[in-house]
C-alpha cells in the first residue's frame, strides 16, 4: 500500500487528511500519481492542478519523477507558511 | 547542545537563554530571535480583518526532520557551540510568541549570520502552515515570494520543486 496525505488548503478542499492506495492504483511516480488523483474529476482536479503545489515522498521533498513503492509515504501540500 | 521541539506550549525566553548558554566559556556571542503573531494580517490591512486567533498546522515528522536539517546545515558553515529551535502549534493569539530559535558560539557575525539563515531556511522549507481567524471567516495564510527570495540570498543547492 502507499500512503497519500494531504495538508491544510488541500486537505480542506478534498476533505481528506489521508488515504491508502495499493501501489497499481498509486502508479510508479509522483506525477502518475497526482495525474490519478487530478482525473477524479472535482475536487481533485483543481485542488491538485495548481502549480504550486508541492510533494514529498518519505518525508523529503520530491520532484514529479520520484519513484514510488509500496510502503511509501507520499505528501501534498501548498507552500509552507511557518516562522 | 542542539535541540528541535515542536510544541503547543509556550516558552520562557529566559530559561531559553541560560540552557543555551550553559557553563560553555567558550561562547562569546548569542543571538536570539523569537517571532510573534501578528493582530493584522499581512495585506491590505482593513480594520475589521484584525486577525483574532491564528491556527498552525504542520507535518508532524517531516518537521522536525527539515528543521534539523537546516540547524546540520548551519553547523557546517559556522563554528556553533550550541542551537536551539522552539516552532510552536495548535491556535495562538495576537501577540503570542510562535517561533525561537537562538544560536551561541564564538563571535556576534557568525551567530547573527546562523540565526537568520535558520529562520530564512524554516520560513520556506518546514511543512508548517497557517491559517487566520478573522472577523470576516478563516482564511489560509499566502506564502511570500520575498520569504523565497530571503532564503534564496544564502545560495543553498535549491530544493525541487513540487513537480
Amino acid at each position: 500500500m502507499i500512503r497519500v496525505l494531504f495538508f491544510a488548503r488541500l486537505r480542506e478542499q478534498l476533505d481528506v487528511g489521508q488515504m491508502e492506495l495499493s501501489a497499481e492504483e498509486a502508479g510508479t511516480t509522483v506525477a502518475e500519481l497526482r495525474q490519478r488523483l487530478t482525473a477524479r474529476g472535482e475536487p481533485w482536479s483543481t485542488a491538485l492542478s495548481a502549480d504550486n503545489v508541492l510533494c514529498a515522498v518519505n518525508q523529503q521533498q520530491a520532484r514529479g519523477d520520484e519513484p514510488l513503492t509500496a510502503g511509501d509515504e507520499v505528501a501534498f501540500y501548498p507552500p509552507v507558511t511557518g516562522g | 547542545m542542539v535541540e528541535v521541539s515542536i510544541q503547543q506550549e509556550d516558552f520562557d525566553v529566559g530559561q531559553l537563554q541560560r540552557e543555551l548558554l550553559g557553563q560553555d566559556t567558550s561562547i562569546g556571542a548569542a543571538a536570539v530571535f523569537v517571532g510573534c503573531v501578528r493582530g493584522v494580517p499581512d495585506k491590505e490591512a482593513a480594520a475589521s480583518d484584525a486577525v483574532l486567533a491564528m491556527e498552525l498546522e504542520h507535518y508532524p515528522g517531516m518537521t522536525e526532520s527539515s528543521i534539523q536539517a537546516i540547524v546540520d546545515e548551519a553547523r557546517q558553515r559556522w563554528a556553533l557551540r550550541s542551537v536551539r529551535v522552539i516552532h510552536r502549534i495548535g491556535e495562538l493569539r495576537p501577540g503570542d510568541q510562535i517561533v525561537y530559535v537562538g544560536v551561541a558560539c564564538g563571535h556576534r557575525g557568525e551567530a547573527f549570520e546562523a540565526c537568520e539563515f535558520i529562520m530564512d531556511y524554516l520560513k520556506t522549507r518546514a511543512p508548517f502552515w497557517k491559517k487566520e481567524t478573522t472577523p470576516s471567516g478563516a482564511r489560509w495564510v499566502d506564502a511570500r515570494d520575498s520569504d523565497d527570495a530571503a532564503a534564496a540570498r544564502w545560495d543553498l543547492a535549491s530544493e525541487p520543486a513540487g513537480d
